[in-house]
């Protein structure tokens, strides 16, 4: 059974008097376990893609089956319970909060779960642990290398063992021996079973995941496996 | 997410949001600090002087009935002029009521003029010369520190004799015994017999008894001021519970003795304290709105400036909001982060207020009057200044509440 399922997904903004078609109708499955990188130029739809994909917005037509729920009708307390539960998101620019620790910025999503304080610590001093920052966990975002804020926020995305991991530009933000890392960060958490979605206008990023899918003006233009060895 | 961890998430982001920003944050207290120091020192203020006024009015005795020609409280002067008509009030009536009286237990006539009285070579100018009998102790609800008051004997007038106020005592004696010696009131010589008890710091003007000399009411005709007429009488009711029938029958006896008929109007006012602590109570009514209204004023514009901070601070952290969001925080999560905030900034306020009005009540109670700064005005003032910051946050809160969070991300 697939762990995402688009069906006929279209997603139209009002800009003024104009209407922007951004999606005209994607269809797509994702299974449990898949590493795909989601490709195209700008204004391709693939931001839009990402943020229905995340949750965080919901399509105008079609509908979007993620874990086996209908999530393309969810109001937005029941998307926001959906993101915390099933997605981790991955930003280009980490998105950390500033004046909190590293470890307080990964039990963000367990406090929004509701995670009783004490198992809330060590989960996500595990999550910590597990992304190689054992030792940095009282330090301030600022205190913190890119790459190490980068792992901050991939542990923050998998503190709370969501079912995709959602990220977006993960390496834009990093030269590139750091953004490497990041990579295999990735691909170690793949070889782990995590369901991995990196949406990337890199050609070489998009080569290291196993599926590649590329959007042109709002429709999927091309959906292929990569060949990519680390992976396989 | 339970509300408790909830609640602890909110406040240690606010506490980082206060300590981030500690000048922004103490300016946009200070609106809060100015109104709720208003609160604060009103309700002091208020409180205060109520507890002064019933402090010194209970001098007057809450169970006393005070006979005069004129009300107390006749604003016209048209009525003014008319009791300025009536046949006085004089020591028969008096005579009179004590015997036929059966609901009080004391009577005690007053009559009063303002005399220089001398001791040696001191002298005290403007003293409040007050002519009685020995039923004064009771109704005036006096208390003798040295010595004793006027007895029934010396009422006959056989002993020029008096009693005196504590500040007399202060100003004239200067730590000289005044029992047995003698100060002259308008030439006459009187021998000290006792010493009335201080009747504290705040007297209401004619209500303080500090500054008296009590002598027998015959005397003061006799040697200080000859008129027949009395000021007033003063009946004490045997039982306080029972004030409205003494004071019925109070009025029948007098109507009998000044020989009214049944069609005319009394020719005599009763007044009593009540109707005194009636209208200080409305005065204070009036001053509490006044104060209710210029304090919500500030507490307004103190509550302006709060939303003000919380909008800054709402449009700078759109970001955050947007991570939050995506992150699984509902909104109404991010509602109670932020009213939190907004509640927590104006709490703060609230205490540093309560910490200034507290130095300004010890200053104003030692250097103007008395000001009570009690438990619960404190408790009004924390939740006044909590209310504010909820009422003031609540805008900007529901601002970040319903942001989209696609919007809130995207923005740099």
């Amino acid at each position: 059974m697939s762990l995402i399922r688009l069906q006929n997904i279209s997603r139209r903004y009002q800009m003024g008097a104009e209407t922007v078609h951004a999606l005209r109708g994607v269809s797509l499955e994702i299974a449990r376990g898949e590493y795909v990188a989601i490709m195209g130029p700008s204004g391709s739809g693939k931001s839009t893609l990402m943020n229905l994909l995340g949750c965080l917005d919901t399509p105008t037509a079609g509908s979007y089956e993620l874990n086996g729920v209908q999530v393309s009708q969810m109001d937005d307390n029941d998307l926001a319970e959906i993101r915390n539960r099933e997605i981790g998101f991955v930003f280009q620019t980490f998105n950390l909060l500033a004046r909190s620790n590293a470890l307080r910025n990964v039990e963000l999503p367990l406090i929004y779960a509701g995670v009783p304080a004490e198992e809330r610590r060590q989960v996500a001093l595990n999550a910590l642990t597990q992304v190689g920052l054992a030792d940095r966990v009282l330090h301030k975002p600022n205190e913190l290398s890119g790459g190490q804020r980068q792992r901050v926020a991939v542990a923050r995305a998998l503190v709370n063992n969501p079912a995709i991991l959602l990220a977006d530009e993960p390496t834009g933000n990093l030269d590139s021996k750091t953004g490497n890392e990041i990579m295999g960060l990735f691909e170690e958490l793949s070889r782990k079973g995590n369901t991995i979605i990196v949406v990337t206008h890199e050609e070489d990023i998009a080569m290291r995941s196993r599926r590649i899918i590329r959007l042109r003006d709002g429709l999927i233009a091309s959906d292929q496996l990569s060949t990519n060895p680390l992976i396989q | 997410m339970n509300p408790l961890s909830e609640l602890r998430e909110g406040l240690g982001i606010s506490f980082d949001a206060v300590r981030a920003n500690k000048l922004r944050s103490t300016l946009a207290t200070l609106g809060i600090v100015i109104g709720i120091v208003t609160v604060t020192l009103m309700g002091s203020a208020i409180n205060g002087l109520d507890k002064a006024f019933i402090k010194s009015i209970s001098a007057l005795g809450a169970d006393t009935l005070y006979v005069s020609r004129e009300d107390w409280f006749d604003q016209s002067y048209d009525d003014w002029n008319k009791a300025q008509k009536r046949r006085p009030i004089d020591l028969s009536d008096c005579d009179a009521l004590e015997q036929k009286l059966t609901m009080a237990s004391a009577v005690a006539p007053e009559i009063n003029v303002r005399r220089t009285v001398k001791y040696k070579t001191r002298s005290a100018t403007l003293v409040r010369i007050i002519g009685t009998t020995e039923g004064f102790v009771e109704t005036r609800g006096v208390n003798i520190a040295q010595g004793r008051f006027l007895t029934a004997a010396d009422g006959e007038g056989s002993q020029p004799v008096c009693v005196i106020g504590n500040d007399i005592l202060t100003n004239l004696f200067r730590g000289e015994s005044p029992l047995g010696a003698r100060i002259k009131v308008a030439d006459q010589s009187f021998e000290v017999i006792g010493v009335l008890d201080k009747q504290g710091t705040f007297g209401l003007g004619k209500v303080s008894i500090d500054d008296w000399v009590v002598i027998p009411i015959r005397e003061f005709i006799a040697d200080v001021y000859s008129q027949k007429a009395i000021d007033q009488i003063g009946v004490k009711a045997s039982d306080v519970t029972k004030l409205d029938d003494a004071e019925e029958e109070l009025r029948q006896t007098l109507r009998h003795i000044r020989h009214l008929r049944p069609d005319q109007p009394d020719d005599f006012a009763i007044n009593q304290q009540s109707q005194i602590v009636t209208m200080f109570h409305s005065m204070m009514r009036t001053t509490t709105v006044i104060g209710v209204f210029v304090t919500s004023l500030s507490l307004f514009v103190g509550g302006i400036g709060i939303m003000n901070i919380m909008f800054v601070s709402v449009v700078e952290r759109t970001r955050e909001i947007g991570v939050r969001k995506a992150i699984g925080a509902k909104s109404r999560s991010i509602m109670l982060q932020f009213l939190i905030e907004s509640a927590f900034i104006c709490l703060l306020g609230g205490i540093i207020a309560i910490v200034i009005a507290w130095g300004a009540t010890l200053a104003v109670s030692k250097w103007a009057f008395p000001t009570v700064m009690s438990g619960t005005i404190v408790v009004i003032a924390l939740l006044v200044s909590l209310a504010t910051g909820v009422v003031a946050g609540f805008v900007p809160a529901w601002r970040a509440a319903r942001m989209d969070p696609v919007e809130a991300l995207r923005n740099e």
